[in-house]
C-alpha cells in the first residue's frame, strides 16, 4: 500500500500519450523551422532516404554506449553500461543518488576515463578524442553544480561556448588582423541572438558570479547551445529550480529539440519533468543500467520501483 | 534621454558613470600622452634613463601579468626570461654584430621558445608548485650566468660592455632621449598587442582557463596548448623588455637579475592590479621609483638607519596593499562609479 503510494508521488506523470510517442521523431522535424534542423535531417536522409514511415526505434543512433565501465579505487561507479540514443530524442538518465549519472555524463565529455567500453557519436569513437575536442564534435554540456565563468559577463560566457566555432590564434589576435575581427562580430552576433532567446539581455554585461542561481542556470544553457552541438548533456537542470522556473525549464528542453534538432541526454532527480519530456529513460542503480524503454514503461517496472522504494516494495 | 535625467533610475546611474568613466579613460590617455611625448623635453637625461625603464619594467610586467593575472598561473622566475632577453641582445650585439634594434625581435622569439619550452612541463605543475618550480628558475639563473663554462659568451662575472647607441637619420635628439622613443615605440606596440590579445577569443579563453578550468576544457579550449601558450608569450614580453634594458643600461652581468627582480615583476602586477593592462604602468613606476626614494627616506635618518630602505619599502607595500587591494588599476575601475554614487545620494533624500 504505502509502497503503492510513494510510487505514485515520485513516479507521478503519466506517460507522454501514444501519439507523440510514436510519431514524434519526425513529427517535429518536419514542423520546424528551417534553419536549425539541417544537419541531423540530412545525415538521417543519407542513411535511410525518407524515414517518415519508420517507427523511431529504427532511427540511427547518434549516441552509442557499449559496455562502458569506471572504477574508482574498489568502487565500481560503472558497471558495463550500454545503451544508445537516437537522433532527435530527449532521452533521461535517472537512478538514485550515487547510481553513476554524472560519472557516465563525465565519461561522455571525457572527464573522467573510462576503463572499459566504448562510446560512439555518430559513428566516431568517442574514448580516443581529448576533453577539449569533445566540443568540437558536437557535445555540449550544463554541469550539476554551476560551471560559469564567474568573472566573465554573461556575454563572455556565451561567447566561450562558441570558441570551437571560430578560428584564430595568438598571433591573429595580438595583431587584430581582419580574420580575427569578422569571427568576433559573427560570435557577438551569435552570442547575442542566444541571450535574447533566453530572454538573458538585461544582464548581458554583468558578471555571470553575480547571479542569481535560475539566472545562471539559464546562462548555462545558453552557453553550452552556443557551440553548436548536436548532442546537449543536461546535468542536473531542474537542480534548486522553483516550481516555475522547472515548468519554463521543460519548455525550453522540449524547444531545443523541437526547433534545433539537438538531441538531448538528461540528468534528473525531478521525476515529473523527465517523465515529461522524455521519449526514452535508462535508469541506473549501483552502476548498472537496470531499465531502459520509454518512461510509461520504466516507472512500472520493479527494479526501479525497488531501486526508489528499497526492498519493501 | 531626457527622462533618464528626471528620474534617476539605478540603470540609468550605471550607465552615466560607465560613458563618465570612458570620458575619463580617455582623458587620462591623453594625459599620459601628452607627458610621455613631451618628458624627454623637460627631463633631464638620469631621470629620462629613469622612465625608459619604468617602459621597460611595464612591458615586462605586462607578460607577466598576462600569465598570472589572466591565466592565472604564477611565475616567481620571470627574472630569468628578461635576463635570457637581455643576455640574447648582448651577445647577438657584440658576437655576432647584430644592429641593436634587430636584436629586439629575436630576443623576444628566442625567449618566446624558452618560455614555451618551460611552460610544457610546468602544466603539471598547479599553484604553489608552479610558484616553486619558476622560484628555482629565478634562483639559479644568476649562477648560470656566472658559470665559468659559459664566459666566453656571457662574458663571466665581468658581464658584457655595450655601447650606447645614437640616434639615427641624423635625428636631432641625444642619446638618452633617442633610447627613451624607442622604449615608448616598443612599450606601445606591445601594449596595442596585449590589449588586442585579452580582449579578443584568446584572451576570453585565457581568462576562461583561470576561472574554470574544467568548464573551460569542455568549451573546447585545449588548456595544454594555451597554458604553455601563455607562459610562451608571457616569457617574449619578458624578453623584448631584457634586450630593451641591455640597450638601455648599456651594460649587462649576472648582477642585475637576482630573485630580488623576479619578486619586484610579481609586486608590480601586484601593485598595479592583476588583469589590467593599464595597471602595469603604475607597477612599474612603483617597482622604479619606490626602492629609490626608501633609499633616500632612510638616508635622512642619518647612518644608524642603513638598514632601513628594505623597512620602509615594506611599510609602504604593506599600506598600499591594505588601501588598494586590487592595485591601482582597481582604484581606477571603481573611483567613477562611487564619485558618482556619493554625488547622487543627495537627490534620493
Amino acid at each position: 500500500m504505502l509502497a503503492k503510494r510513494l510510487q505514485g508521488i515520485i513516479l507521478m506523470p503519466a506517460p507522454r500519450s501514444a501519439k507523440s510517442n510514436g510519431g514524434g521523431g519526425n513529427d517535429h522535424a518536419a514542423g520546424a523551422p528551417s534553419r536549425a534542423i539541417r544537419m541531423p535531417r540530412r545525415r538521417k536522409a543519407d542513411c535511410f532516404g525518407d524515414m517518415s514511415a519508420t517507427p523511431r526505434t529504427g532511427a540511427a543512433p547518434l549516441l552509442v554506449v557499449e559496455g562502458v565501465s569506471v572504477r574508482f579505487g574498489g568502487i565500481v561507479a560503472l558497471d558495463s553500461i550500454s545503451f544508445a540514443v537516437a537522433g532527435g530524442q530527449i532521452c533521461g538518465l535517472i537512478g538514485p543518488n550515487g547510481a553513476g549519472k554524472t560519472t557516465l555524463f563525465n565519461c561522455l565529455s571525457r572527464l573522467y576515463r573510462a576503463d572499459r567500453g566504448a562510446i560512439t557519436f555518430e559513428g566516431r569513437p568517442l574514448l580516443s578524442a581529448s576533453k577539449h575536442e569533445i566540443a568540437q564534435c558536437g557535445i555540449a554540456r550544463t554541469f550539476q553544480n554551476l560551471a560559469l565563468f564567474r568573472t566573465m559577463t554573461v556575454l563572455e560566457n556565451v561567447m566561450i561556448g562558441a570558441h570551437c566555432r571560430a578560428r584564430g590564434g595568438f598571433f591573429a589576435d595580438a595583431l587584430a588582423l581582419p580574420l580575427t575581427r569578422r569571427e568576433e562580430q559573427r560570435i557577438r552576433e551569435r552570442a547575442m541572438a542566444l541571450i535574447d532567446e533566453f530572454a538573458l539581455g538585461a544582464v548581458a554585461g554583468t558578471p555571470a558570479g553575480e547571479l542569481p542561481f535560475g539566472t545562471q542556470k539559464r546562462v548555462e544553457l545558453a552557453r553550452a547551445l552556443a557551440s553548436e552541438p548536436r548532442l546537449l548533456l543536461l546535468d542536473e537542470p531542474a537542480g534548486g529550480l522553483n516550481h516555475e522556473e522547472v515548468d519554463s525549464l521543460r519548455g525550453e528542453i522540449q524547444a531545443i529539440r523541437d526547433r534545433r534538432g539537438i538531441t538531448v541526454l538528461l540528468v534528473e532527480h525531478h521525476m515529473n519533468l523527465v517523465m515529461r519530456v522524455s521519449d526514452q529513460v535508462v535508469a541506473l542503480n549501483f552502476g548498472r543500467k537496470i531499465a531502459d524503454g520509454p518512461p510509461g514503461e520504466v516507472q512500472q517496472n520493479p527494479d526501479v520501483i525497488r531501486a526508489y522504494l528499497g526492498d519493501a516494495a | 534621454m531626457t527622462l533618464a535625467n528626471d528620474t534617476p533610475t539605478a540603470l540609468s546611474a550605471a550607465a552615466i558613470a560607465q560613458a563618465g568613466s570612458r570620458r575619463l579613460q580617455r582623458l587620462a590617455m591623453g594625459v599620459f600622452c601628452i607627458f610621455a611625448l613631451g618628458l624627454p623635453f623637460v627631463a633631464s637625461g638620469y631621470h629620462l634613463f629613469q622612465f625608459a625603464q619604468v617602459l621597460i619594467y611595464a612591458i615586462a610586467l605586462l607578460g607577466l601579468n598576462i600569465l598570472t593575472g589572466y591565466n592565472g598561473q604564477i611565475s616567481l622566475g620571470h627574472g630569468a626570461f628578461y635576463a635570457i632577453g637581455g643576455y640574447a641582445m648582448a651577445i647577438l650585439a657584440t658576437k655576432f654584430d647584430v644592429p641593436y634594434w634587430a636584436t629586439i625581435p629575436v630576443s623576444g622569439l628566442i625567449c618566446f621558445v624558452a618560455g614555451f619550452l618551460f611552460g610544457l612541463p610546468a602544466l603539471r605543475l598547479g599553484g604553489l608548485y608552479l610558484a616553486l618550480a619558476t622560484f628555482a628558475l629565478a634562483v639559479a639563473t644568476p649562477q648560470l650566468l656566472n658559470y665559468r663554462g659559459f664566459d666566453a659568451w656571457t662574458g663571466g662575472s665581468q658581464g658584457l660592455q655595450l655601447g650606447k647607441p645614437h640616434a639615427p637619420f641624423a635625428l636631432p635628439l641625444t642619446s638618452d632621449q633617442w633610447l627613451y622613443f624607442l622604449c615608448l615605440v616598443c612599450a606601445a606596440l606591445m601594449f596595442w598587442a596585449a590589449a588586442n590579445l585579452v580582449r579578443g577569443r584568446i584572451g576570453r579563453a585565457i581568462i576562461a582557463i583561470r576561472d574554470h578550468p574544467i568548464a573551460a576544457e569542455t568549451m573546447g579550449i585545449n588548456i595544454s596548448f594555451y597554458k604553455a601558450m601563455c607562459f610562451g608569450v608571457s616569457a617574449l614580453y619578458a624578453g623584448v623588455a631584457g634586450a630593451l634594458g641591455s640597450i638601455v643600461v648599456g651594460f649587462i652581468s649576472p648582477d642585475s637579475f637576482g630573485l630580488f627582480l623576479s619578486l619586484s615583476f610579481l609586486v608590480g602586477i601586484v601593485v598595479g592590479g592583476l588583469a589590467s593592462i593599464w595597471g602595469v604602468l603604475f607597477g612599474a613606476l612603483f617597482i622604479e621609483f619606490v626602492p629609490n626614494y626608501a633609499d633616500q627616506l632612510s638616508d635622512l635618518f642619518g647612518e644608524s638607519a642603513k638598514a632601513l630602505p628594505g623597512a620602509i619599502y615594506g611599510i609602504l607595500l604593506i599600506g598600499l596593499m591594505y588601501l588598494m587591494p586590487t592595485g591601482v588599476a582597481g582604484v581606477i575601475r571603481t573611483a567613477p562609479g562611487l564619485l558618482s554614487r556619493l554625488f547622487s545620494r543627495p537627490k534620493r533624500v
